[in-house]
């Protein structure tokens, strides 16, 4: 990836994460904090990797994303309508009652979105299908899904984890989005799942442990599982739950709570001045 | 008077009630939310963190149960009664476990979070399960004695609480409460009420409505759903000849599928239902979900009229 593609990138990263702020400041509710964790490896699927139609969203064709943490919608949404599948204005409408944009992704409301969840442990198991559909009608479409670290709490994500490895495919790519935090505290505190990359590999995944909020690392990642094969990978993402916004990172406290306005204008400013040092508006 | 949550209540109720060692509080990384926080701030020892595993807290659950401990297990209402349904029905009905089951934000009235988190069918579903029995308080004051009842009950309890803060419909000075008994909180000759959760209050305000009107009707407070109080319905079938019954919750097995079930067998009268109709929440402010599904005081008005207009 060059330089200006890179700078590029980063720039959509912090739009994103601007409406994400913005989406559930509106909303009066939402879950910022595993959001903005995941912001940078939903720029890069969605902006850089991912083969998706916004004129057909349902085109049989395209890659499948399934944001297996369904909590985390404002990122997914804002970064489907920086896409351009809906309007971006629409995203301040997020959970409000005659908004198509429901609280947690809904497949037969928003477009672009592949699955509905919300429901943890579920959405890794459908990328496994949507990923065995593939082979079985062999397409080359390639699956994404995003799971959290304490979603791994959840016994269902293991038995995907098998069927993925046991089915062989290697056009399915996860990526753990390891913040450490969950509602009640630090994963390590309310229910260890580690050590997470030793169990995966155990598994029979392909693991590669990157800093995922780093775009050129996430890049690679995602080439080095693209020419993987016979393995689905697993590339554990360590993360700042929060990123971008500073009195929001590593925050547990700030996993399903809003911003309040001067919150709100707080974290709008830092984000607007990581954009100016990027050379944006 | 200050308005509270069923889940504030049960949070505190655990605490008060607490004090007994055999009680042990487990979550699955929703003590916030739940309010089995309040538990775990006063007996840190006897609260336990399962992670985000609904099927197996519910397992550990009946586990701890064989061993003599009184069990109260919590998470959101969708995945106790949903997610983990299988276990809770064989390893704590089938055995006949000391498990409470603790299910917050039951009902639309979970708002913003929309369908996903919903649970409009637990009530049914945990219904159908041999050897489980249900309470679904109306307001803080009926949570605490739901709570107080089920840890004396040997066995498994379903306890339906709700996310929003609710007006007071009991005195807690004078409130008597018998597992199993509805209330009958206001008497009336024309139709019955009956009526569960935060539809008790709704229906309070319905029968004011239905006064201007010079219909007089009884409300009753069905705060057990199982084992349903046969007696009481009967008897008001027998006396008011039409029945409303109103439930955040289906209109497919839950209250009305007790009562109905009852009616039919010993008394068959008309009724109409203030329910949801065998459909799927969304996301919205409680208040408007509540208007949109029809969970309002005005249509318990309206299914009041429409039945007398069938009764015999
Ligand atoms: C089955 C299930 N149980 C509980 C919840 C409630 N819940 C929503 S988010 C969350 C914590 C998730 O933590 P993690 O997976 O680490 O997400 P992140 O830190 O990325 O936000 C919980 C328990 C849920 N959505 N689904
Ligand atoms: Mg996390």
């Amino acid at each position: 990836m060059d330089k200006q593609q890179l700078l590029e990138l980063k720039k959509t990263a912090v739009k994103i994460r601007r409406h994400i702020i913005d989406a559930v400041y509106h909303a009066g509710s939402g879950h910022p904090g595993g959001s903005l964790s995941c912001t940078d490896i939903l720029t890069a699927l969605y902006f850089k990797h991912m083969n998706v139609n916004i004129k057909n969203p349902q085109d049989a064709n395209r890659d499948r994303f399934v944001l297996s943490k369904g909590h985390c919608a404002p990122a997914l949404y804002s970064t489907l309508a920086v896409k351009g599948f809906f309007p971006t204005e629409e995203l301040v409408n997020l959970r409000k009652i005659d908004s198509f944009l429901q609280g947690h992704p809904s497949l037969k409301d928003v477009p672009g979105v592949d699955m509905s969840t919300g429901s943890l442990g579920q959405g890794i198991s459908a990328s496994v299908g949507m990923a065995l559909a593939g082979k079985l009608d062999k397409k080359d479409y390639r699956v994404y899904t995003i799971i959290g670290d304490g979603e791994c709490q959840e016994g269902q994500v293991w038995e995907a984890l098998m069927a993925g490895a046991h089915y062989k495919l290697d056009n399915l790519t996860a990526f753990l989005d390891h913040n450490g935090l969950q509602i009640d505290g630090k994963i390590t505190d309310v229910m260890s799942p580690e050590s997470l990359p030793e169990k995966f590999k155990a598994f029979n995944w392909n693991v590669i442990e990157i800093d995922g909020n780093d775009l050129e690392a996430i890049d690679k990642a995602i080439e080095t599982a693209k020419a993987t094969k016979g393995k689905p990978t697993m590339v554990v993402a360590n993360t700042i739950k929060g990123k971008g916004v500073s009195f929001m990172e590593d925050q547990y406290g700030w996993h399903g709570k809003a911003p309040s306005k001067e919150e709100r204008d707080n974290a709008i400013a830092e984000l607007d001045q990581a954009m100016e040092l990027l050379g944006g508006e | 008077m200050a308005k509270v949550a069923t889940r504030e209540a049960y949070g505190k109720a655990l605490a008060e009630f607490g004090a007994d060692p055999n009680i042990v509080v487990l979550d699955a990384d929703l003590s916030k939310s739940t309010k089995t926080e309040t538990f775990l701030k006063a007996y840190p020892d006897r609260f336990f963190n399962i992670g985000i595993a609904e099927a197996n807290m519910m397992a550990i659950a009946a586990g701890m149960a064989t061993c003599g401990k009184t069990v109260f297990a919590s998470t959101f209402a969708i995945f106790a009664a949903l997610r983990a349904c299988e276990q809770v029905r064989n390893s704590i009905c089938y055995p006949k476990l000391n498990v409470k089951i603790g299910a917050t934000h039951a009902g639309i009235s979970v708002g913003e979070d929309g369908a996903s988190h919903q649970t409009v069918e637990d009530m049914a579903i945990m219904r159908s399960l041999p050897n489980m029995t249900i309470m679904c308080p109306c307001d803080g004051v009926e949570t605490r004695a739901a709570v107080k009842a089920a840890i004396d009950l040997k066995g498994p309890v379903y306890l339906r609480l709700g996310r929003l803060a609710l007006p007071e419909v009991h005195q807690a000075d004078n409130f008597n409460f018998e597992l199993g008994k509805g209330i009958q909180i206001k008497d009336g000759s024309d139709v019955t009420i009956i009526a569960t959760g935060l539809m008790v209050y709704k229906s309070l305000e319905a029968a004011e409505m239905l006064k201007a009107q010079g219909i007089d009707a009884r409300v009753i407070d069905m705060h057990t759903i199982k084992p349903i109080d046969q007696d009481i319905i009967i008897k008001a079938a027998k006396e008011t000849g039409a029945i409303v019954t109103a439930e955040e919750h289906s209109i497919v097995g839950g209250l009305t599928g007790a009562v109905s079930e009852v009616l039919v067998q010993n008394y068959p009268t008309p009724l109409k239902a203030v329910a949801i109709n065998d459909t799927f929440g969304k996301s919205g402010k409680p208040d408007e979900l509540f208007v949109e599904y029809g969970l309002t005081p005005e249509n318990i008005v309206k299914q009041a009229q429409e039945v007398m207009k069938i009764k015999k």
